[in-house]
């Protein structure tokens, strides 16, 4: 239990008292690890991720039931103020820089969890883990392409040191190219700094790719664990999430139409 | 010529004292959305409580305007606690009705406590700051009056541009749920946008006071006035409030002087249709940035 650095206890997460999203979702994620949570749209990932940051509260929902500890001490239902300063910090969503405020005031902004300490040296290994923003850091951030806005909000995330860095899909809405450079940097960010790392992907490819251990997630709960190795392996996975029939070969259309009948673990 | 100088420089005054208070209308607007109808009420507190600390206490006049900078700032931080914060997350219209609320109970204590008669301060500004370059003749609280809303206006422009808590007000009012992912005290940054909004307004009761003389109704009239002010600028601009400021001061006095006192409270709003027709955010309003 010792190395267990975030520990999810079969949470419930109901929002506004009547919709529930999450029903006994447990997972455990080890100090420097790097886990990837998959599932299609409305599994519960990003729920997931907001239950462990405290984003939940502003948005009307509650951890019912269930506990999640990190380092051991319980952190649900907190205010996002108190889990952040903790060390846990989730890079949102699609994107979501503060469009009127320069690259370099953004970065700023990540060290609110550390108001008044000095931030120069966090600055300078942003800019050495993203050149790209260098030359940008005094343009509005609205004005920035997608990739550069990706780079911006984790880099944002890292002004804040944290010891566990939840992304929600890192990759949305990026070329190829951008998404292997954003990867590669992840995995970066994990090896050099010890950053503990929970991706939310609906890339599984690349997810499972740098990723050591990996949950799926359908309806709410999860429904496959294992080491990503094992997960890329899976011949269910590799037909619902890397797009390939169980034989590796491509898939006809009724086989796709079976996929309805068929995804179905539990 | 004279004339047009003098109403000039009236202008100018008047309507830097205008950008300064519509500038406290304008942080609270941007950080949390609210329409404050209390200030006015606020900006009357500034120099009831300015003329208390001056004649009854009978502090230094530069004491007394620091003391009352903290108390506005004080009652600021009050408000939000104890009104807006458990109306955090209520829809809007509950909070600007409450704001309407504040301002109805200020006005009450205030009438309570000094009636609706006229007061006026003391003298304490020295003859010499006044200006007297030939036909130009500005009076020493004009001078005052620019004075002070330069100083301020640069502080608060520093603040916002350079300092980290600056930054963290800019970033709520940017992008909220982000601020919150990243640690932001987003019930701070509320709180102070309050409590420096509530400072802005009592330096502008203060020397708005000093020109007119203090009375209730007239001084919590002038909070109103932001209202073309802030909506000529751009409701979420602390520069353009500065500019709409400054227009309504200069159209205010020149249709006072030139055509009728009567008309001068009217002007600045056929204006401000105007101006609406060709830019509805406001001269400096926010364009949304939107990348497709």
């Amino acid at each position: 239990m010792e190395s267990k650095q975030l520990v999810i206890n079969n949470i419930s997460v109901v929002y506004s008292d009547v919709i529930q999203v999450l029903k006994g979702v447990s997972l455990s994620v080890e100090q420097g690890q790097i886990v990837s949570l998959l599932g299609s749209n409305g599994a519960g990932k990003t729920t997931t991720l907001k239950a462990v940051s405290g984003l939940l509260k502003p948005e009307n929902g509650e951890v019912t039931e269930g506990s999640i500890l990190f380092d051991g001490l319980p952190i649900h239902n907190q205010s996002p103020e108190t889990i952040t300063r903790a060390g846990i910090i989730q890079v949102l969503e699609g994107r979501q820089p503060f469009k009127y405020l320069t690259i370099e005031e953004n970065l700023r902004v990540g060290t609110a969890t550390r108001w008044g300490k000095p931030y120069r040296q966090d600055l300078d290994k942003v800019y050495h883990y993203f050149p790209a923003l260098t030359k940008r850091r005094k343009t509005l951030a609205g004005y920035c392409s997608g990739g550069e806005m990706q780079m911006l909000v984790i880099g944002r995330a890292l002004m804040a040191h944290p010891r566990l860095l939840l992304l929600d899909e890192p990759s949305l809405g990026l070329a190829p190219l951008i998404v292997k450079e954003i990867f590669q940097i992840i995995e970066r960010i994990n090896r050099e700094d010890g950053t503990t790392i929970v991706l939310v992907e609906q890339n599984a490819n690349m997810a499972l790719q740098i990723a050591t251990y990996g949950y799926v997630m359908e309806n709410g709960k999860i429904v496959m664990e294992g080491g990503a190795g094992d997960l890329r392996e899976n011949p269910d996975v590799k037909e619902f999430y890397l797009g390939m029939g169980a034989a590796g070969t491509a898939k006809s259309y009724r086989d796709v139409k079976a996929y309805k009948r068929r995804k179905r673990w539990l | 010529m004279d004339f047009f100088v003098q109403l000039l420089i009236n202008g100018v005054s008047i309507g830097f004292l205008y950008g300064l208070s519509a500038m406290g209308f304008v942080m609270i607007f941007k950080s949390s959305s609210v329409l404050n109808f209390a200030h006015g009420e606020i900006l009357a507190f500034g120099a009831f409580l300015f003329l208390a600390l001056a004649t009854w206490a009978q502090l230094p006049i530069a004491l007394a305007f620091v003391v009352t900078l903290a108390g506005a700032f004080v009652l600021g931080f009050v408000i939000e606690r104890i009104f807006l914060r458990p109306l955090i997350g209520e829809p809007l219209i509950q909070v600007i009705m409450l704001t309407v609320g504040l301002a109805a109970m200020f006005k009450g204590g205030m009438l309570l406590l000094w009636g609706g008669n006229l007061y006026t301060y003391p003298e304490f500004l020295p003859e010499g700051l006044g200006i007297h370059w030939g036909i130009v003749q500005v009076p020493p609280v004009y001078v005052a009056a620019v004075l002070i809303g330069s100083l301020f206006l640069l502080m608060f422009g520093l603040f916002f541009k350079f300092s980290s808590q600056g930054i963290y007000m800019r970033s709520v009012a940017d992008n909220q749920p982000a601020a919150l992912s990243l640690g932001v005290h987003v019930r701070r940054v509320f709180a102070l946008s309050w409590a420096i909004a509530a400072m802005v307004a009592g330096i502008s009761g203060i020397v708005l006071g000093i020109i007119n003389g203090i009375n209730v109704h007239e001084l919590s009239s002038i909070g109103l006035k932001v209202f073309p002010v802030v909506i000529l600028g751009g409701l979420d601009s602390i520069g353009g409030a500065i500019i709409g400021g400054l227009i309504i001061g200069l159209l205010e006095t020149f249709t006072g002087g030139y055509l009728s006192p009567s008309l001068r409270d009217i002007v600045p709003y056929i204006a401000l249709v105007f101006i609406l027709l060709v830019k509805p955010y406001g001269l400096f309003g926010l364009v949304e940035i939107e990348r497709v």
